[in-house]
């Protein structure tokens, strides 16, 4: 199939691209395109005009402060993976980034993007939940931050308005004795996930976190405080966990979830 | 010089000569072709696998762009029967007709610049479709009572077979007997290029012109005069190059048949290139199969008998030409496998149901038998306590019965089955796999070792298929040679290459009988004006059908070369010998290729009584039996299975092949890789669901997961060759066997892995889901016992 014709731009700031989508019912951010553009194709998405952001500088770049780190919407994941931007979490996030799709996804695909876009199995979006990061939201009145928790509403749904852009996402800086895992169960190399666990330990700091991805949205986050005694509690025990948190699913998605949480966990305690 | 023959001729690693414009992306395909004027083709398909049409309601400032089934006067629907006897006859309309029976049927063609204003075109068409009850399940579709795809029918089945020897018999005599039930998904042929046309009428020379993605040309031409109703000589069918065939490249489409018409109608070329949703949700659908199956065994663990009900999901129409029943009509005669037992009994049910229609795919029925078989085996080995190697080695058809005509009156012409086995064993390294066992492993996954065995039948002609009395019959298939002026040799075929690297083969075909080097000799194939008659590329047939001919004309050639060379060296005929590409006599030798040079361009110089038929000739060619070829092999895989998630990782897999005298070993290895690729994607990932009305669930290739490079295991290839005695230079068909036996190895594998724990998968494909599901299963079964105890 072939898109319903369009119209596109290229503005080359924030503040024309916001003009633009406030100008234009109908119209919608194009940045990696690594989901928009099949949409288009196969035309479950018709918009009236595609505003590319991709060429707007601020977006493109990461800045860091004292206790965390802004990654620009438009900033690659081969850009994460190669390390070209700081990372707050100790090489955490170059190694969540090697594992999404493809690499010819990841020259294209945005970090912006992919939380914006708000797929349940995206990696990203599990693991900057775990990370405890907020979304930099920008709009005709401003800026506001958002924790990613109560950003993401359901499936493909996120609380951004249409005359909003996703500027940027926030990260907080790890401590240097953090520990963190990542375990993503697929059918295949470049899959989109079945499930996906996510451990953050960071005792410095007082973190002990752990998130499972859904089928439904935001992913469900889980404090394991007793961490530092360092037995990781068994598969069972986390699927509890995660259903009294409001995980829902038949018995294989609800196993699979807590398996990959209980892995991720493994792999953060491991020596 | 000798060695040079030898060297490049049948039997050698040959590179393959289409490879260089492959590989250099030089290949010329339908989507390619750009023709001035050229229009573009969108369809309008049904959303809705049952439904009678109440209206298509087109605007009328776009009605002369749209077509719909009113508008095609004359043309009729393709109709693919069979001479089997209680066979129902489907009609399959061009553009749907009074109702729709399956999502993705075509309801109205859309003509327009670019395919993008043809698909605008298709969206501003109203259908007004009223829902009918759906036949989503084979089963469902069996029942008394069933909503009727075929209101005439009275019932769904297409037809029902039976098979049986001394069945009765069997249960007396048997000490162990398994029932196992088992399914094999729906599949989706996904070749790299999917179907594509170009239709264009040329009235100057009153001939429709139509390039299509087949392996078939003769045969779609034949199918588009019939429901054109036009002469086949104003048919040229050409098929360039084809990005992968598989089966789903051997069928007539009704889009072919649309075009056709309407671009002598518009008077413009016109291109439909088929997309990979078109692919997935409408057409290339495959393999759906279910089974309850019985074996016996005597007390020594021989096999007494097989007691089969298989259904097969046919869909809603029956496909040209290979029709609705070439599954379900092979399951009896394919299911005994390579074994020897006495006593039979199959029935099998082609039933009609509101998805596309199924078209053979790599294997046809064999790959869905073989699962069905081997898994059912392996469980019966475990019922009676000996390994699954053991049983079959019981009752494998030996050697020294070759040939053997086995209980379904199969004539299997050479070959050692347990010889294969053994091999396997080896080579797998069965011994250490057993020990391994004995420990855990370190990771906690369980490790399973599984074979699975079949035999495939190729070259297969006319009495086998006139049996069938489907659209066509194959006959003797014809090869044209001839030299030309310069002394260049050129073969001209009526199959098709696609990937099967003819282009090389016969080469070196042609090449070990006239010596002519191989940059000399041209294959041309795949247009109808410039190629003999052939029923196409199907069946494993072409290596020995098209190499048959070529050899068989090229020995002509032979004849009349050696008769002019002898006169230009003035011997007698009988004292010259063609070697190395030259005549050579008792005073001297002269090039093959001056041989032809003096034909053509020095007349003069001919001795009196050359003879006057020149250098072209035209051979047909029949094996001495027209029963096939029966390679076979034996697969053996060692799998991973992580009972904790369900996935699962093939460590090791090895395939025995004998595939009797091999043209190109290079080649049968890249066919057995490419097969069994496939295969691991019917045993591990290739399914198409369907909800209950028949809606597939699947559009895109991130819904309908195919294997990829790092899901492909490194391969393990041991050749046996086993010469045929019925074909030219011993060699067997073997292009599809490897995407039989993966799924029944692989699961055979994971049963082997989970049978500590009372598991076992007996549907395809082995997913992760239904891995962890059986284990649950076993566990609450164990769970209540315990409970009750």
């Amino acid at each position: 199939m072939k898109p319903v014709a369009f119209d596109y731009a290229r503005p080359a700031t924030v503040a024309q691209a916001l003009g633009m989508l406030a100008g234009n019912a109908g119209a919608r951010v194009l940045a990696g395109g690594q989901t928009l553009g099949p949409m288009l194709n196969l035309r479950l998405a018709q918009p009236a005009l595609l505003v590319d952001i991709t060429r707007i500088p601020e977006l493109a770049a990461a800045s860091e402060d004292g206790d965390s780190v802004a990654i620009g919407a438009t900033v690659t994941h081969a850009a994460i993976e190669d390390g070209r931007i700081p990372d707050p979490a100790n090489g955490f996030l170059a190694r969540v980034a090697r594992g999404i799709a493809y690499r010819a996804v990841r020259t294209r695909g945005t970090i912006g993007g992919s939380l914006a876009n708000a797929d349940p199995a995206a990696d990203w979006l599990a693991c900057l939940s775990a990370l405890g990061a907020e979304v930099v939201v920008t709009g005709a009145d401003g800026s506001r931050r958002a924790p990613l928790a109560g950003f993401v509403l359901g499936a493909m749904a996120t609380a951004l308005a249409e005359d909003e852009l996703l500027a940027a996402v926030r990260i907080p800086r790890l401590s240097r004795a953090a520990r963190c895992g990542f375990h993503k169960i697929c059918r295949k190399t470049g899959e989109f996930a079945d499930a996906i666990g996510v451990a953050v330990v960071d005792p410095d700091r007082g973190v002990a976190r752990l998130a499972a991805s859904t089928a439904t949205g935001a992913p469900m986050v889980i404090e394991a405080a007793e961490l530092d005694r360092g037995v990781p509690p068994d598969a069972a025990d986390i699927e509890r966990r995660l259903v009294v948190a409001g995980l829902t699913g038949d018995a294989y998605d609800l196993r699979l979830r807590a398996v990959a949480v209980r892995r991720a966990l493994l792999e953060a305690m491991a020596p | 010089m000798a060695g040079h023959i030898v060297d490049q001729g049948i039997g050698a690693r040959l590179v393959r000569k289409e490879d260089d414009r492959y590989m250099r992306g030089r290949g010329q395909y339908v989507g390619d072709i750009k023709l001035p004027g050229m229009l573009e083709v969108a369809f309008l398909r049904s959303p809705l696998a049952h439904a009678r049409i109440k209206s298509i309601s087109i605007p009328p400032e776009l009605r002369d762009r749209i077509f719909v089934a009113a508008d095609l006067a004359g043309v009729l629907p393709i109709r693919a029967d069979t001479t089997l006897p209680g066979f129902k006859s489907s009609t399959q309309p061009v553009l749907a007709t009074g109702k729709v029976r399956h999502v993705g049927e075509l309801v109205a063609m859309c003509i327009a610049p670019t395919r993008a204003e043809a698909e605008d075109l298709a969206a501003a068409i109203e259908l007004d479709l009223e829902p009918l009850p759906v036949v989503a399940d084979m089963l469902d579709g069996r029942k008394p009572g069933a909503p009727l795809v075929h209101e005439p029918w009275g019932d769904n089945l297409f037809l029902v077979s039976n098979v049986e020897a001394d069945f009765e018999a069997a249960k007396a005599k048997a000490a162990y007997s398994v029932t196992r039930e088992l399914r094999t998904s729906r599949q989706v042929m996904s070749p790299l290029e999917g179907r594509g046309v170009v239709a264009q009428w040329h009235s100057r020379l009153g001939q429709l012109v139509v390039h299509t993605s087949t392996q078939q040309p003769h045969i779609v031409r034949s199918g588009l005069a019939e429901c054109l109703g036009v002469d086949e000589g104003q048919i040229r069918v050409v098929a360039p190059d084809v990005g992968g065939g598989f089966g789903y490249k051997g069928i007539l489409c009704p889009e072919e048949v649309a075009l056709s018409w309407a671009t002598r109608k518009l008077g413009v070329p016109l291109k439909w290139i088929e997309d990979r949703r078109e692919n997935l949700t409408a057409n290339a659908n495959c393999r759906e199969h279910h089974y309850v199956l019985t074996a016996y065994a005597d007390a020594d663990g021989r096999l007494l008998a097989l007691d089969c009900e298989a259904t097969v999901d046919s869909g809603a129409y029956s496909a040209y030409p290979f029709s609705a029943c070439l599954e379900a009509g092979q399951v009896g005669s394919i299911l005994p496998g390579l074994y020897d037992f006495p006593h039979y009994r199959c029935r099998t049910y082609s039933v009609a149901t509101n998805k596309p229609p199924i078209l053979p795919y790599r294997g046809v029925a064999r790959t869905g038998v073989c699962f069905a078989l081997e898994v059912t085996l392996d469980a019966l080995a475990r019922k009676i306590g000996i390994e699954p190697s053991e049983l079959r080695f019981k009752s494998l058809v030996r050697p020294e019965q070759m040939p053997f005509d086995n209980i379904a009156k199969r004539h299997f012409d050479s070959g050692d089955y347990p010889e294969a086995l053994r091999r396997a064993i080896a080579a797998i390294g069965f011994d250490k796999i057993r020990e391994r066992q004995q420990r855990s492993e370190p990771d906690g996954r369980r490790i399973g070792i599984g074979f699975g065995m079949y035999s495939e039948q190729a070259g297969h002609g006319t009495s086998v298929y006139a049996a069938w009395g489907i659209p066509f019959v194959p006959g003797h298939e014809p090869a044209l040679a001839r030299f030309t002026p310069d002394g260049g040799l050129e073969l001209r075929i009526g199959a098709h290459s696609h990937g099967q690297g003819l282009e090389t083969t016969l080469s070196q075909v042609a090449h070990s009988i006239l010596g002519v080097p191989h940059d000399r000799i041209r294959l041309v194939h795949g247009d109808t004006a410039e190629t003999p008659y052939s029923t196409g590329t199907w069946g494993s047939r072409c290596m020995i059908m098209a190499g048959g001919a070529v050899a068989a004309a090229c020995d002509e050639l032979a004849a009349r070369v050696k008769k002019i060379g002898a006169g230009l060296l003035q011997a007698k005929p009988e004292e010259v010998r063609l070697e190395a590409g030259e005549v050579v006599g008792p005073s001297g030798r002269i090039a093959v290729a001056d041989v032809a040079r003096t034909w053509y361009r020095r007349p003069q110089d001919l001795p009196p009584d050359a003879d006057p038929r020149g250098l072209e000739v035209s051979m047909g060619y029949k094996a001495k039996r027209d029963t096939g070829t029966f390679s076979y092999a034996a697969h053996a895989a060692v799998v991973a299975v992580d009972t904790e998630t369900g996935e699962l990782e093939i460590l090791d897999y090895v395939v025995v092949e004998d595939g009797g005298t091999l043209v190109n070993p290079m080649i049968v290895d890249g066919q057995i890789w490419g097969g069994a690729a496939q295969g691991i994607g019917t045993a591990l990932y290739e399914e198409m669901r369907f909800d209950a009305q028949a809606q597939p669930q699947g559009s895109t290739l991130s819904d309908y997961l195919l294997p990829g490079p790092t899901e492909v295991p490194e391969i393990r290839i041991l050749h046996m060759e086993t010469p045929s005695p019925y074909t030219r230079f011993g060699q067997k068909g073997i292009g599809e066997g490897g995407a039989i036996a993966p799924p029944a190895a692989i699961t055979n594998a994971v049963n082997d892995a989970l049978a500590g724990l009372g598991v076992e998968l007996l549907v395809s494909p082995v997913t992760p889901r239904r891995i962890v599901e059986a284990i649950s299963r076993v566990e609450v079964r164990r769970q209540a016992k315990a409970d009750a105890a």
